[in-house]
């Protein structure tokens, strides 16, 4: 596609067509930009477009499902192809689902893919999520995508409760019963919202069509509106990229769109669809055949949720019994807490929390470089304390399988959550912290010493030592790569004439001084002296010295100096767990 | 990436233990046009800074991209592949195709397992239409298309001082002009207006159910009402339970497919041996309305006990039983209650007893309910008081 003074053309047909367009569009320039927009490359980046195919996908078979799916609560018969099921009484909507999953062809495949790619929209958003979170790319600009985020997270809880309860089989009812007994919960207006629900008492003759209406319409709705807003803004306010050589504030570095990522980011939509065909080909989810249309007289043993509400589960089987009975109401803390005040917090938490660390830093600058998580010790160790929090909820919301499968006794399990959910934050929280600091030492050791290769020399006088290679430049710059340390004057910091500093004045000065000193400190890449001959003395003691600790610190004795880590680790050994 | 740096270990140290040559969480060895404009640039390394200092990018941008792979030998084997995968790909489509026409999942015979061999063909085939098109993609990207990276230069996501000047202009002028910000008589009125007319639409759903009243704090139990068995919708006679046993679920007569009923009267009944069962006289606390009994011996019949099956957690039906402990056990949440002594809570989020149907029989020796229950059924709701 090249004339022969060798400038770049386009064939004449789609020139023509390329002008007409752009008479009317005037869109040459923004397109051009379009295809030349760099994406940086980094595996977790892709957590994102899981998150998003999945989302497509979810709509392709979504539109199929409803050309068959009737929502409707009308009583019916069923006399169809499933003869255990027949002359049972149950809904339209089960019989519908029923007639999906058996009567039309790759009826069962489209369910099972809808119902997988739910579980894995939700799930990579999770990772996304804790993603962005480690390395602090949802600081400046990208508070305000955070915030998108969060609320497609919470609108894609939604979506999948409304979406596996619209089959009303006995699963899923019972899930709807729970929904029911919370929204009873709420004080002074939750009988209401339970029969405006429900139109009228439970189960009612309303909620499959409310729902359905919801989960097709009004949410998927909301939801391509806030993914349009994420990509606009991601596109606008360009990708965020991992540290490395070359790579600054000033600049994104990667591969263009065009060809690039194109190919590359289709290929990864097929990967999803194709991972997700697998998924409903080999792995059954759902069959809804098994559990029977819903009744509210049975129930079965060891039901369970779909991931994402195994949390909120969780927490309704931990919280203790909890009522108060005062002045002819009843206040009922045993829902109200576990089902949405604790979802409620942990949210708004999250939501809030670039605005925390933007206090507790004293930082307002823009990032565009991502922080490796060892380099935020204390931010990577409040995320790690809520994964854990999270996990603990988690957990205690299949306690019933756990104690069946460990043979452990069923209320010792919701006992030890109940300590666990206290202690175990507080334990990630400080274990996170010392192995990040020890993740910096070892960086700082690197950078002083080499990396150890492994490979054990004898000397001529008997000796034994490793040898180390220097780091090359581009590990180099990976390792420098250390936001300066964020910092706050002291409580008792004065300025030139002896007045104490404004905002640090107070308890609040004095609390934020102390969250500040917490987040600033650090391990000192400055490079040792006296210590030149110290390669391959194996004297790992001394790397105790090299480390000056940041301001503020209380000067904790450094693990590192009882030896060194057992491995090099990854960054993403802290992204574990969560979901 | 590996079989590279694997490549050229061999090379260097041919006889040697070969060691890690990438530390993790650093980047692989650069290749392509970065690479040499690092080396060109003389790099940024050991000064600790520079990749914090925006705009300090040395590299200018580069524009261009590469038209051809480094080795035209190697991109056309991996061409070959790529047009394999692809083909692969159509003939899957086809193989669906084929399992649409061919796999009926109507007709006689097992409908499950039809089903599932139709889902195998079908999945099967469609997996491989995706995974075959991404590997093929995955090759065509990595290994025919030429290695490139380019910079691309950040701009100031804040505004200049000039615009954003010229902006809060042109809005106070617009909001000056449009007298809004001059006339508080037409400011007030125009919220006083938007206000209510806001809250119109939630006047609006107001008719999605009805009011609930007092339809929660009662059930359709009434004196005489028989007792019948859940599954079979029999009525059962006391003396039916010969030996003590499980737990059994009943439902109000007349009320067997009446969901919303169900939902909140549906009951347990269970026979214990002589002696075994103990039910604490109980009353409510009598400080909001009339001290009523919640709890009596006097409400069973011949060691028989019914209670409400709906769990005063969040509504889920109590149905599990174990017959040695008398305890009744909620499978959702796990709150249990001791069956034996009035359905007290032993364990769990449930905040009361199991509420006692009061039962006896009536002329035919039936089980019959001898009340509705005492108290509201089900979990906690504000107006239960």
């Amino acid at each position: 596609m090249s004339n022969p003074n060798g400038r770049l053309v386009l064939p004449k047909p789609l020139r023509q067509q390329g002008a007409e367009l752009d008479d009317r569009l005037h869109a040459a320039r923004g397109v051009r930009t379009l295809l030349r927009k760099i994406f940086p490359d980094h595996w977790s980046f892709l957590l994102g477009e899981v998150a998003l195919y999945s989302f497509i996908i979810l709509i392709l078979t979504g539109i199929f499902l409803t050309l068959f799916f009737q929502p409707s609560m009308t009583e019916v018969v069923y006399h169809g192809s499933y003869t255990k099921l027949d002359g049972v009484r149950m809904s339209q909507a089960y019989a519908s689902t029923l007639n999906i999953s058996f009567d039309v062809r790759g009826g069962l495949l489209m369910r099972q893919i809808h119902h997988w790619a739910a579980d894995i929209f939700l799930a990579a958003i999770f990772c996304h999520m804790l993603r962005l979170f480690f390395t602090g790319a949802y600081r400046k600009p990208r508070d305000t995508n955070w915030l998108i985020g969060i609320a497609m997270l919470t609108l894609g809880i939604i979506e999948g409760f409304l979406g596996y309860s619209m089959p009303d089989d006995l699963l899923s009812g019972t899930g709807v019963r729970i929904a029911e007994g919370v929204l009873l919960g709420i004080p002074v207006v939750g009988t209401y919202l339970s029969f405006f629900l429900f139109g009228g008492q439970f189960p009612g003759t309303e909620f499959v069509a409310r729902f359905y209406i919801i989960h097709v319409l009004l949410v998927p709705g909301l939801l391509l509106a806030l993914v349009s807003a994420h990509l606009f803004l991601m596109i606008h306010q360009k990708h965020t990229q991992m540290p490395g050589k070359g790579r600054t504030e000033g600049n994104v570095v990667g591969q263009p769109m065009y060809p690039y990522f194109m190919v590359k980011t289709g290929a990864f939509f097929f990967f999803v669809f194709g991972a997700l065909a697998l998924l409903a080909t080999f792995a059954q989810i759902n069959p809804i055949w098994q559990y029977g249309p819903y009744t509210p007289l049975a129930i079965s043993a060891g039901s369970q949720p779909d991931f994402y509400m195994g949390w909120l589960e969780g927490s309704l089987r931990m919280f203790p019994s909890w009522t108060w009975d005062i002045a002819g109401h009843t206040v009922a803390w045993n829902v109200l807490v576990p089902a949405l005040v604790v979802p409620g917090v942990l949210f708004t938490a999250l939501g809030l929390w670039p605005q925390i660390e933007r206090w507790a830093t004293g930082d307002k600058g823009y990032h565009h470089v991502n922080d490796r998580p060892r380099n935020a010790p204390t931010r990577t160790a409040f995320g790690m304390a809520g994964v854990t929090f999270y996990g603990i909820l988690w957990l205690e919301g299949a306690n019933d399988l756990i104690a069946v499968h460990f043979n452990i006794d069923l209320y010792l399990t919701t006992e030890i959550a109940r300590y666990a959910i206290f202690i175990g934050p507080v334990v990630a929280f400080w274990v996170t912290r010392r192995i990040c600091l020890g993740l910096q030492r070892k960086d700082a050791q690197m950078l002083a010493h080499g990396v150890e290769t492994g490979i054990i020399r004898q000397l001529p006088n008997g000796a034994f030592v490793e040898a180390e290679r220097p780091v090359t430049e581009d590990e180099a710059a990976v390792l420098i790569a250390r936001p300066p340390a964020p910092q706050l004057p002291a409580a008792s910091a004065v300025d030139s004439n002896g007045i104490p500093v404004p905002e640090m004045r107070g308890l609040r000065g004095r609390v934020r001084s102390r969250v500040n000193a917490m987040f600033a400190e650090g391990i000192s890449l400055a490079p040792p002296d006296g210590h030149g001959n110290g390669h391959g003395e194996g004297e790992e003691r001394a790397e105790g010295e090299h480390v000056a600790v940041g301001a503020g610190s209380s000067g904790e004795p450094g693990p590192g100096g009882g030896g060194r880590p057992a491995a090099v680790e990854d960054e993403s050994g802290t992204h574990g767990g969560g979901v | 990436m590996s079989g590279n740096d694997n490549d050229k270990d061999q090379e260097n140290t041919p006889t040697e233990p070969t060691a890690p040559r990438r530390v993790i969480g650093t980047p692989p060895p650069s290749r392509g046009l970065l690479a040499d404009l690092g080396r060109a640039g003389g790099g940024d390394g050991g000064t600790g800074t520079a990749p914090y200092s925006p705009g300090e990018a040395e590299a200018p941008e580069l524009d261009e991209l590469p038209a051809n792979p480094p080795s035209l030998l190697r991109a056309k084997q991996f061409e070959r592949l790529a047009a394999a995968m692809f083909l692969l790909s159509m003939i899957a489509s086809i193989a669906f195709w084929a399992a649409y026409i061919g796999l009926e999942v109507q007709g006689p015979g097992n409908a499950l397992d039809r089903t599932l061999r139709s889902n195998l063909a079908l999945g099967g085939s469609l997996s491989v239409v995706f995974l075959a098109l991404a590997v093929g993609f995955t090759i065509w990207v990595r290994h025919i298309m030429p290695p490139a990276e380019l910079v691309e230069e950040r701009h100031p996501m804040a505004s200049p001082p000039e615009d954003r000047k010229a902006f809060e202009e042109t809005f106070v002028q617009g909001a000056e002009t449009s007298q809004i910000t001059k006339r508080p008589l037409l400011r007030r009125t125009l919220i006083a207006a938007a206000v209510p007319a806001a809250v119109a639409p939630i006047v609006l759903l107001r008719d999605m159910g009805p009011l609930p009243g007092t339809s929660l704090r009662h059930t359709v139990w009434r004196k005489g009402t028989r007792l019948l068995l859940g599954d079979s919708n029999r009525p059962i006679t006391a003396a039916e339970f010969s030996t003590n046993g499980g737990m059994i679920t009943v439902v109000p007569e007349g009320y067997e497919d009446n969901q919303d009923e169900l939902a909140k009267a549906t009951a347990i009944i269970i026979k214990f041996a002589p002696g075994e069962l103990q039910i604490p006289t109980r009353y409510n606390d009598g400080v909001n309305g009339p001290r009523t009994l919640l709890n009596s011996m006097n409400w069973t019949v011949d060691n028989i006990v019914a209670y409400s099956k709906i769990c005063t957690h969040v509504g889920c039906p109590a149905a599990l039983y174990e017959q040695t402990t008398h305890r009744i056990l909620c499978p959702c949440h796990q709150s249990t209650f001791q069956a034996d002594r009035g359905a007290q809570v032993i364990f769990g989020p449930a905040p009361r007893p199991l509420p006692q149907l009061p039962i006896t029989t009536d002329s035919k020796g039936y089980l019959v309910a001898a009340s509705d229950f005492q108290e509201p059924v089900g979990p906690s709701f504000w107006e239960r008081g």
